[in-house]
Parts: structure tokens; C-alpha cells; sequence
């Protein structure tokens, strides 16, 4: 079943373009992630679907109706969560107030959410009291990622949540990433750990200059020559290296 | 001893909780609205002449009726017009830059006061007539009984405060706005709710701060006005966004300045009392110098 | 000369010479509002520097202010602009590294602080009570031609100002300034120092503001702490430059005449109507009716017509026609 669907989808902030014509969708319970270089678009291909850019072409589908061109705060309401690189959490609010927070929308009682949050993250559970601001760079990002959850989305939208943090918690990070999928959220990521995030995904797109460039399942991206010496590059690229 | 506690002490405590009043609504709007409301001091002053109209109007001439029925009147009131405002000038200009909003809450400020000053003239009023029961204690401390309710007046606001932001749900909002009006948006947050509660708060406690200064003191057109600064002071000093900062900040100007003329040295005052009000001015300097973010690590812009 | 008409020319000379010293106000605000994005709150204060620098330097020695320096109009005026740059530049070094709003309050706080001293140090300033006999350029000629003369004086200070800030503003100098104002992150990917920028543009400023308050002193002959009175000098030059248009002199000289007339007309017209929907103290009360009025323009202007009547044109550049 089709959760979610970007039809060539065209748009960019004032003047300057930076989707040229986009497709991609997630279905019901995938990992999709979108690689590529710098400045592809891929950030900004994910705040489309989130109302964060006028779309001037296309169109983006939840459920099979339209979401096009919808403020952030009402896609929220369709049952969208997005998980933003930076500034993703109240730094003075408490661990559990971030949490109540992602709830806001919900008129129905959340406790039983909460505890469920609090399950699938036990280190926030000790640390419900204290303000998220303090937290290391790792639980941070469950601060957001439970936050986000609080709402039972229909589709998790992540932008690079292994930015900034170190390979250890970076493998914790993609581990919760799994953990939210087998618990029934599908999720779109972008990431720049391009080779762990492909480990963990069902597909994959690559964007190329607001484009899209390649597709595909994880292994196939990770198998594809070109695509592994555009992006991948750590391990394979020096191993070409090495033969040339 | 007894001079310093009796005649410096006290009044900077008291100076200080009205300051500590007025500055959370500053820091509210700083955070939340994101803009340094110069119209605030204007909102405090018509509160009073609001308050001063009531007393009038049902001849009530004592504090504890004044303070418990008309100035929560005055508050409403207060916060009606405010609200109003915000719809006429603020809430056009919503998505326009920062600065835009700075300079509509200047004009507002020069608004504001030329309407109260049409209504009411400029001469002197005062809320509270009369010769008013002073308490002595332990031989030493004498300080007017009005003291006593203005200083549980305004702890008992910043109680209900404290209780708004930090148990409800629209308080919660308010504090995660002030954090990140971004990320409160994205997370659904309707920010509309949110800058409403603002001003109701920070109206009702500018009204509030302003009844207790005319208690102590007097009724005057510029009264707002000339705590502007010390308010925006406090503000910067516990840091913008914060109204726990706001409260510490505005009771450590608020003493600062009525200690400022103490004779520390010699005999005579230690500073001019002329200049007692460019105190605040002088802490904020010092503050924006040394720690740009205030004492409890607010915004750094 | 018929009197009526004599006494309509004399209003008419003093409506431009206080309109002219408006526009150079209005012109110093454009520095730092509509070219540099900066918001000083403090006008009257720098504007009452250069009042006073002027009247301590100029007047005859007097037993209650200090000065009476008998100094040449020049060397006031050019040492009003030093005083008041220096104190901008300390201004400057405190707030300009942040958000625009630091500025405001702070500006304010200077022209309160500059209010207090004049008030206290009756030493320098004879207190409240101000300084008077502040001689005036070219008084010693018959009139009406010293207040014509002195209306040149303040034209040509006007144009020259005018003409200073017009090659400002098409200089590759003014042109970072707007880049600055308009885009500070892409700005400074391209390498500009933008608080160096900034505390240039605020130092001119408040330097153009001193020189205007310098000649208000000797129109006046007199200066006092209401002539720094935070309304006027502050708020009016605001609304001045927002419905001039901002970041264009043109458009500041035509706010300033222009809202300086409407002002002036006002204080006739108003009491006359509240008098004639019988209000009782119609004299006085029209004062706030009037400024109530002004701020409600003002914020027509700032919701409707952000860009004033004279909106801002670029300079042509002469990359831009290659590129």
C-alpha cells in the first residue's frame, strides 16, 4: 500500500529552484532513504512533502489524496512527522515535555503513548526529568524521534539523524531506525552515511542536482558501480583505487 | 542598619517584584513574538488608569478591595484592549521582519500614551489617598502595611506563572515556542493560541506591576515609560525567553538601584540619586558585555 | 510689506529651516534604517550631543554651564559630530554583534542617560534650566534676511549633506551596506566584515544626527533636556523616513518636509476642531490628538506601504550590465 507519493515534483524557496522534478514513494512499512551529493535537493525534497517550500509543479499524495502546498502545522494533522537535522528538540523543556509536546495535537489521552515512547527508548525514561538541552547528541535524537511518535504518524520523515554524531552512536541511531520500522512506522531518511543507511533500507533514490538520478532497492544501490563510486566511497573507491 | 534595611532594603524589593512583574511579559514577547516591545511600559500605564477609573467609579478607597476585586477587573480589561491591539498592529506585520514589529511597538508606545494622556491629563493621581498603617518589627523595621500586600501580591502571580508554564499545556507551548517558534510550528503547535497566551500574560502582569507602583507611589502618565528600561534590563539580565530569569532580574535591578544611593562611603550617597535610573542601564551594558545571553543562558541573537 | 503676508513668510521660512534641519536628521537615520538595517531608538540623544556640544562651545562665558568657548560655528559643529560619533562608536562596540532589538533598547537607553546627565550635571548643562543666548549664524543682519541667510546655512548643509550620501550610496561602499542589510549570511560567505560595515554606517549616522542638533541649537539660541524630548526627535524622524521610503534620500528629504508641514499645519487646524466639537482643554489636548494620529500613520504606512512613497532604487552597477 502506497503511505506516501512525490509526482514530479517541482519547487524551490523565492527565485531559486531546487527541485527540478522529483518522483519517489514509501509504502507501507519501508525504510526509503535518499542519497546523494550536496546540494541535490535532498533535504528539500523532504521538507516539499512538509509544506516548507512553495511547490510550483507536481504533486505530493498522502494515502492517495492531496497534500500539496500544505502549511506544516495541518500536514502535521494528516498524520505527517518530521524529524528536522537541527533544532529538533526544546532544548529547556524536560525530556517528557518534549515528548508531551509531539502530542499536541492529540486530543485523545497519550499516556499510554508516552509509556510505549518510553519503552522503545529506555535511557529517556531516566532522564524524563531533566531538560532534553542537556542530553548527549545520541539522545537528542531519540528526544526527537520519540517526540515525532507520540502522534502514531502514518509516515516518519528523518533529515540526516546521524549528523554530527559519532560511529557509535551513528550505529545506534540506524538500530532505532530499525526498531520504529518493525514497530510499524514507515520512513523516509535522508542521510549522508549513504553505505549504513542503504544497509538498512528497503530502497533507495538518488537525487542529482534536484533530479532524480538512480533508483532502487538497499542492495541494489550498494551493488551499482556508478552509484557506489559517486556516493558511497570509503572502502569500495579505495579498493578501485587500488586496482587502477 | 535599620536605615539601610528600612529605607533601601525594602523599597528595592519592592521596586524589584514590580519589575520582575513587568519584565516577564517583556521576555515573553522577546521569546515568543520575537520582538523587544517597546509599547510594554504604555500597556502598564493604562492598566493603572484603567485601575484609577474603577477606583473612581465605585469609590473604594481601600487596599485590600482594590487589590483583590478592581485590579483584576483592570487586568481583563487590560488584556482586552491588548489583545485588540495585537489584532489592529501586530498581527498584520506577523511575517514581516523582526525590526518592522520593534518599530510599530515604538509608535505604539507614543499611541498608547497619547490616548491615556488625552483621557485622563497629565496631572498626578494617586489609587490610594491618605495616610497609610505602618508595621513595626523587632524594635527596627518599620515599612508601610501596603509593602506586605504588594510583595505577596506579586509572588503570588509569579506562583501562578510558575504553575501556567510549567503544568498546562498551553504554558508548556508557550515555553517551547520561546525555545524554537520553528520547531513548535513543525510540531503542530498552533502559534496562534500561543502568542495570544502571551499577551494575556504579559498584559495582565504589566497591569498588575502597575497597580502596585501606584499604590507605593503615584499615579503619572509616564510612569510605564520610565521603567521601560529597567524592565527591558531585567529581561536581558536573566536572559530573554526565560521569566524565571525576568523575576531574579528584575529584583536584582530593582535593589541595585535603590542601594545604588546608599552611603556606602563617607557620608554622602554613592551615587547622584539623579541617576538612580541609569542603573538598569549600566547592569544591561555590563551584561550584554560580559554575557550576552543573561544569567540563565536565554537567546543568544 | 502687507503684515499678514509678511508674518505668512516668516512661517513659511521657519517651516523650511526646521523642516531642513528635519531632512538632515531623516538623511542620518537613512544611514543607519535604510541602509544599514539598523534601528536606533536613540535619535534625540545624539541629536541633543550635538545641541549641546554646540551650545557649551559657542556661547559667551557664562557663571552657570561650563564652555562659553566663543568657538567658530565650524569648529562646533565639526567637534559635535566627533563627541557624537565617539559615543556611537562605544554604542556601537557593545551591540552591534547582536540582534537588531539590542540596539533599539540600548539606543533608547543612551538618550535617556544623556537626558539624566543634562538634567544632573547643572555644572556643565545649568540643568533644567538649559543654556541660553546660543548665538545664531548671520542674527546681526536686519529682518527677515538673517532668517533667510540662516535658512542658506541650513539648505546648503541639507544639499551638502545630501550630496555626500547620494555618493555614499552609489559607491561600492553602500552597496555592501544594502547587501549587508539584505542577506548578512551571503554577505559574509563573501568576505565582508559586516560589523566593521555596520558600525560605519551607525558612526555616520549618529554623527549627520549631531550636526542637525548642533544647527537646532543655534536656531533656537536655546537648549534645555525638553529639547531632546524622545518624541520629537526620536519618533518624528521615524515616521519621517518610513513614509519618505526608506533607503532613499530622496524619499527622507520628501518624509521630512513633508511630515514636518503636516505636523506643523496640525498644531493650527487640531485645537480649532476639538474646540469645535466643544471638548474643554482643546489646546492642550490636541497635542495627543496629533500624535496619536502620526502613529497611526505610521503603521498604515508600515502595514500598507512598507516602501514609503518614494520606494528605494538601486544604483546601476557597472558589473551588472555584463553579467
Amino acid at each position: 500500500m502506497r503511505v506516501l507519493e512525490l509526482d514530479n515534483v517541482v519547487g524551490g524557496y523565492g527565485d531559486t529552484q531546487i527541485l527540478h522534478g522529483v518522483s519517489m514513494h514509501v509504502d507501507a512499512g519501508e525504510i526509503v532513504v535518499i542519497i546523494g551529493p550536496n546540494g541535490a535537493g535532498k533535504s528539500t525534497a523532504m521538507k516539499a512533502v512538509f509544506g516548507l517550500l512553495k511547490l510550483t509543479d507536481g504533486s505530493v499524495l498522502l494515502d492517495g489524496e492531496a497534500i500539496t502546498n500544505t502549511p506544516p502545522e495541518k500536514v502535521v494533522r494528516h498524520g505527517v512527522c518530521y524529524v528536522p537535522q537541527t533544532g529538533n528538540i526544546f532544548p529547556s523543556l524536560t525530556v517528557e515535555e518534549n515528548l508531551e509536546m509531539g502530542a499536541y495535537v492529540r486530543v485523545d489521552d497519550f499516556k499510554p503513548r508516552l509509556k510505549e515512547i518510553y519503552e522503545m527508548f529506555p535511557p529517556l525514561l531516566e532522564k524524563r526529568q531533566q531538560a532534553a538541552g542537556t542530553l548527549s547528541g545520541g539522545q537528542r535524537q531519540m528526544v526527537a524521534m520519540g517526540k515525532a511518535l507520540m502522534l502514531e504518524p502514518k509516515i516518519l520523515l528523518l533529515d540526516e539523524p546521524t549528523a554530527g554524531l559519532s560511529p557509535k552512536f551513528r550505529g545506534e541511531i540506524f538500530e532505532t531506525v530499525k526498531k520504529i520500522n518493525r514497530a510499524g512506522t514507515p520512513i523516509l531518511m535522508v542521510e549522508q552515511n549513504a553505505k549504513q543507511a542503504l544497509g538498512i533500507a528497503n530502497r533507495g533514490y538518488v537525487l542529482v542536482d534536484g533530479k532524480n538520478r538512480f533508483e532502487g532497492t538497499g542492495k541494489e544501490l550498494l551493488n551499482d558501480p556508478e552509484v557506489a563510486e559517486m556516493f558511497l566511497g570509503g572502502g569500495k573507491q579505495s579498493h578501485k583505487t587500488g586496482k587502477a | 542598619m535599620a536605615e539601610f534595611i528600612n529605607f533601601y532594603l525594602i523599597p528595592g524589593l519592592i521596586l524589584g517584584s514590580i519589575y520582575a512583574l513587568g519584565a516577564i511579559g517583556i521576555t515573553m514577547t522577546f521569546g515568543i513574538l520575537r520582538f523587544a516591545n517597546f509599547a510594554h511600559g504604555e500597556t502598564m500605564t493604562l492598566g493603572v488608569y484603567i485601575a484609577w477609573s474603577l477606583v473612581q467609579l465605585t469609590g473604594i478607597k481601600s487596599l485590600v478591595p482594590i487589590l483583590l476585586v478592581l485590579m483584576p477587573v483592570s487586568m481583563m480589561l487590560t488584556i482586552m484592549i491588548v489583545l485588540l491591539i495585537d489584532k489592529a498592529f501586530y498581527k498584520p506585520l506577523r511575517a514581516s521582519p523582526v525590526i518592522i514589529l520593534v518599530i510599530a511597538s515604538f509608535g505604539l508606545m507614543l499611541m498608547i500614551r497619547s490616548v491615556t494622556q488625552f483621557s485622563w491629563g497629565v496631572q498626578l493621581k494617586t489609587i490610594l489617598p491618605g495616610i497609610q498603617p505602618r508595621i513595626n518589627l523587632l524594635d527596627f523595621l518599620s515599612f508601610p502595611l501596603k509593602h506586605v500586600f504588594i510583595v505577596g501580591g506579586a509572588l503570588l502571580l509569579m506562583y501562578a506563572v510558575h504553575h501556567v508554564l510549567t503544568y498546562t499545556k498551553i504554558g508548556k507551548a508557550m515555553r517551547a515556542m520561546s525555545d524554537s517558534p520553528e520547531l513548535a510550528r513543525l510540531t503542530g503547535i498552533n502559534t496562534e493560541n500561543v502568542v495570544m497566551a502571551t499577551w494575556v500574560m504579559g498584559a495582565g502582569l504589566a497591569c498588575a506591576a502597575g497597580v502596585f507602583l501606584a499604590v507605593d507611589t503615584q499615579v503619572d502618565t509616564m510612569m510605564g515609560f520610565k521603567i521601560l528600561l529597567p524592565m527591558f534590563a531585567a529581561a536581558i539580565l536573566g536572559g530573554v525567553g526565560k521569566p524565571y530569569g525576568a523575576m531574579a532580574g528584575g529584583l536584582v535591578i530593582g535593589v541595585a538601584e535603590e542601594l545604588s544611593s546608599y552611603h556606602w562611603i563617607g557620608d554622602g550617597p554613592l551615587l547622584n540619586p539623579g541617576y538612580k535610573q541609569g542603573i538598569a542601564f549600566a547592569i544591561m551594558i555590563i551584561i550584554l558585555l560580559w554575557r550576552p545571553t543573561g544569567l540563565f543562558k536565554g537567546k543568544s541573537f | 510689506m502687507d503684515p499678514v503676508l509678511y508674518g505668512y513668510m516668516l512661517y513659511g521660512i521657519s517651516l523650511l529651516t526646521v523642516g531642513g534641519m528635519y531632512a538632515i536628521l531623516a538623511l542620518g537615520l537613512n544611514v543607519q534604517w535604510g541602509f544599514t538595517g539598523l534601528f536606533n531608538a536613540g535619535i534625540a540623544g545624539f541629536f541633543g550631543i550635538g545641541a549641546y556640544t554646540a551650545a557649551i562651545l559657542t556661547t559667551n562665558p557664562h557663571a552657570s554651564h561650563v564652555g562659553g568657548l566663543q568657538m567658530p560655528y565650524i569648529v562646533s559643529a565639526i567637534t559635535a559630530m566627533l563627541v557624537a560619533g565617539i559615543i556611537a562608536f562605544l554604542v556601537g562596540k557593545v551591540c552591534l554583534k547582536l540582534r537588531s532589538d539590542y540596539l533599539a533598547i540600548a539606543t533608547i537607553g543612551i538618550a535617556e542617560i544623556f537626558r539624566l546627565i543634562v538634567n544632573n550635571e547643572t555644572w556643565a548643562t545649568n540643568g533644567p534650566r538649559g543654556i541660553s543666548q546660543i548665538p545664531r549664524p548671520f542674527e546681526g543682519l536686519p529682518e527677515p534676511i538673517n532668517q533667510v541667510a540662516f535658512l542658506g546655512v541650513v539648505l546648503l548643509t541639507l544639499a551638502g549633506v545630501y550630496w555626500l550620501m547620494e555618493i555614499a550610496r552609489k559607491s561600492p561602499w553602500g552597496r555592501v551596506m544594502t547587501a549587508i542589510r539584505d542577506n548578512e549570511t551571503s554577505a559574509k560567505a563573501a568576505g565582508k566584515n559586516v560589523e566593521t560595515f555596520r558600525m560605519e554606517g551607525f558612526v555616520i549616522g549618529c554623527m549627520i544626527m549631531a550636526l542637525a542638533g548642533a544647527l537646532m541649537a543655534h536656531y533656537l539660541k536655546f537648549v534645555n533636556p525638553q529639547t531632546t524630548d524622545p518624541l520629537l526627535a526620536t519618533f518624528i524622524v521615524f515616521v519621517m523616513l518610513v513614509i519618505g521610503g526608506s533607503a532613499n534620500n530622496k524619499g527622507a528629504i520628501l518624509g521630512a518636509f513633508l511630515v514636518w508641514t503636516l505636523w506643523s499645519a496640525s498644531e493650527i487646524v487640531a485645537p480649532r476642531l476639538l474646540e469645535a466639537i466643544g471638548m474643554t482643554d482643546a489646546g492642550i489636548r490636541s497635542a495627543y490628538v496629533r500624535i496619536f494620529l502620526i502613529g497611526l500613520l505610521l503603521q498604515i504606512f508600515l502595514q500598507k506601504n512598507p516602501q514609503g512613497l518614494l520606494p528605494e532604487t538601486r544604483p546601476s552597477s557597472p558589473g551588472k550590465n555584463g553579467s
